[in-house]
């Protein structure tokens, strides 16, 4: 099996994970949590790309990575500061089944 | 100055000012829409000459760099968010304003509406620029951010904007693990590129599905809408008028642009049947939700729920050789006309809640008395919604049923007339109580007036669709036919 298989394989495999996680959990920590080993797994599939086939790696994959993993930070921080305020509001990081 | 950079640019440098400077957001905010106005209209006016545009930022070309692409369809949708945008931001001035009561509303001015707004309208102008699909992904994860922040504003909806951001990033993830596959197949993620090379294979179809499944999630389409009511009917009014006027749309119009696109060679009719079903059971739960709900902004929400179904009936309707054509003008004309009608009546809601300190539907006795401007902007976007002539969601739904009889389609009538008739069931319960006359009781506040009109005149423009539609439709015809990429303008 060549490497680049491997990795994208590997990766699929995390996505599938972070997507079972955030499916499964309820604590928003962990769901947060969750989706970044889903975002991880988005990753490892696009680094794989850029060494697909040849010995220079394709550099426009890597660029989306960057571009990503901002995107991803912001996204994780805005999480946190969110479920900070969940937890002050309703004394639990879970969210309530019903809230319309 | 470029008008399609401009249109992006402005709103982002006046989000960053008014960021720096919250003082002035109010000024910053309301210079930016105008100058956005002035830049949407000149492109109008281009596009509407020379035909669709395409531009290389910087002078950098596919892959790498970033391409911005305007057609009629894009043009229509760029002036629609200015419409609505300019309403809002009015309507801004007087929700968090000088003569706003409350400090928590004055807080929300300094924490962060203009900056978070002009972050929004900037996202979503370059979402309907984008020519890529990696493009589409970043502006919309810079329009989730941007919505979410925007929805955690009021301290009640905390929990709507933590389930709304979950959800977000989901979509996102999936729709970027499709656009992964796309640039391993195709290595290019140019949507006219993309199109040209599209084969009908095992992975393309998965992309197709992780990329619409992505969408449809983020598009509310039922029964992945849950999270829309609660972060809808919880907002500040002006942050519900632009998140189902407008955010919604985003997600819609990339899903239409892609299967319009990349996806065209791919998309079986099966599919196609199977998310105008969904379109259909979307219209029967929203409105029959909508019937029972017992705040007038959550009736306003599922609404939107219902609205959004309608959108969904052109995907069946799009095979078809005689009614095709029809049911992209009509769907088209529906988009546009709910995005001001809703916009028009969530900030009414707004200004109701504002006056009586509640929204309880059965409470709404008084509101005739005290609030006439505002229950006329009720009255005519819900004449809109419902579909009466002569407004602009009465030629939409006719033309999404002629389509539905010239394709051999009926059943799609069906759930169209059905529809209309429990949208109005909807509004009748609403206008009912609201006209009901209450005995001396004085409402808590009443609003400041440019509340009052800038909702109307968004309510009015709704109508105005349905009267005045030979300019918007003669822009639509800019382009390539039924808003499939124009090939010819591929690098």
């Amino acid at each position: 099996m060549s490497q680049y298989l491997w990795y994208a394989l590997v990766g699929t495999g995390l996505f599938s994970i972070g997507l079972l996680g955030l499916i499964l959990h309820r604590h928003l920590l962990r769901r947060m949590l969750a989706l970044n080993v889903m975002s991880t797994g988005v990753f490892m599939i696009f680094v794989a790309l850029a060494n697909r086939n040849s010995a220079l790696p394709d550099p426009v994959p890597l660029a989306m990575v960057l571009t990503g993993l901002v995107v991803s930070v912001s996204a994780t921080a805005l999480g946190l500061v969110l479920i900070e305020k969940v937890q002050r509001q309703h004394g639990t990081p879970v969210l309530p089944e019903d809230d319309a | 100055m470029n008008a399609m950079a401009s249109l992006v640019l402005l709103p982002l440098l006046g989000a960053f000012i008014a960021f720096l400077i919250p003082r002035y957001g109010r000024h910053i905010g309301i210079l930016s829409a105008l100058l956005i106005l002035f830049a949407t209209l000149s492109l109008a006016q281009q596009i509407s000459t020379d035909g669709p545009l395409r531009m290389a930022v910087g002078g950098w070309q596919a892959p790498l760099g970033i391409a911005l692409y305007v057609d009629g369809l894009t043009a229509l949708l760029l002036c629609l968010t200015t419409t609505v945008g300019l309403g809002v931001s009015l309507y801004a001035l007087g929700y968090f304003g000088e003569g706003a009561t409350g400090e928590a509303r004055k807080k929300h001015a300094l924490s962060g509406w203009w900056p978070l707004w002009l972050l929004l309208w900037a996202a979503l102008n370059a979402l309907f620029l984008a020519a890529d699909v990696f493009n589409l992904y970043v502006t919309l994860e810079l329009l989730g951010l941007a919505a979410v922040g925007l929805v955690a504003l009021e301290a009640q909806a905390v929990v709507a904007a933590t389930r709304y951001l979950l959800v977000g990033l989901l979509g996102s993830m999936l729709y970027l693990l499709g656009v992964g596959l796309l640039y391993a197949l195709y290595g290019t993620v140019d949507m006219s590129g993309l199109a040209s090379n599209m084969r009908a294979e095992p992975a393309a179809w998965v992309a197709m599905a992780l990329m619409s499944g992505g969408l449809l999630l983020k598009a509310a389409l039922f029964p992945l809408h849950f999270w829309l009511p609660p972060a809808h009917a919880n907002a500040p009014a002006p942050v519900s008028a632009v998140l189902s006027a407008l955010v919604v749309k985003a997600a819609f119009y990339a899903l239409l642009r892609l299967w319009l696109g990349p996806f065209e060679p791919l998309a079986p009719a099966l599919a196609g049947q199977l998310i105008g079903f969904l379109g259909a059971c979307a219209i029967i739960w929203g409105s029959l939700q909508a019937l029972m709900a017992p705040r007038l902004k959550l009736v306003v929400a599922y609404s939107t729920v219902a609205q959004i179904g309608y959108l969904f009936l052109w995907f069946p309707l799009a095979d078809s050789p005689t009614g095709g054509a029809i049911a992209w003008y009509g769907v088209v004309w529906l988009a546009l006309s709910h995005g001001l009608a809703k916009a028009g009546l969530f900030l009414a809601a707004g200004n109701i809640l504002h006056a009586s300190g509640h929204d309880r539907v059965t409470d709404l006795a008084g509101v005739g008395q005290h609030l006439p401007v505002t229950l006329f902007a009720v009255g005519l976007s819900c004449a809109s919604i419902m579909g009466l002539p002569p407004s602009g969601g009465f030629v939409g739904k006719w033309l999404l049923l002629n389509a539905a009889f010239v394709s051999g389609q009926w059943w799609w009538a069906v759930v169209l007339l059905v529809g209309g008739v429990m949208a109005a069931a909807y509004s009748f319960r609403v206008l009912l109580h609201a006209f009901r006359n209450k005995e001396s009781q004085h409402p808590h506040h009443i609003p400041h007036p440019i509340m009052e009109w800038s909702a109307l005149a968004l309510a009015v423009g709704a109508i105005l669709l349905g009267v005045l539609s030979a300019q918007p439709l003669e822009l639509l015809e800019v382009g390539a036919s039924m808003g499939k990429l124009a090939l010819s303008e591929a690098p």
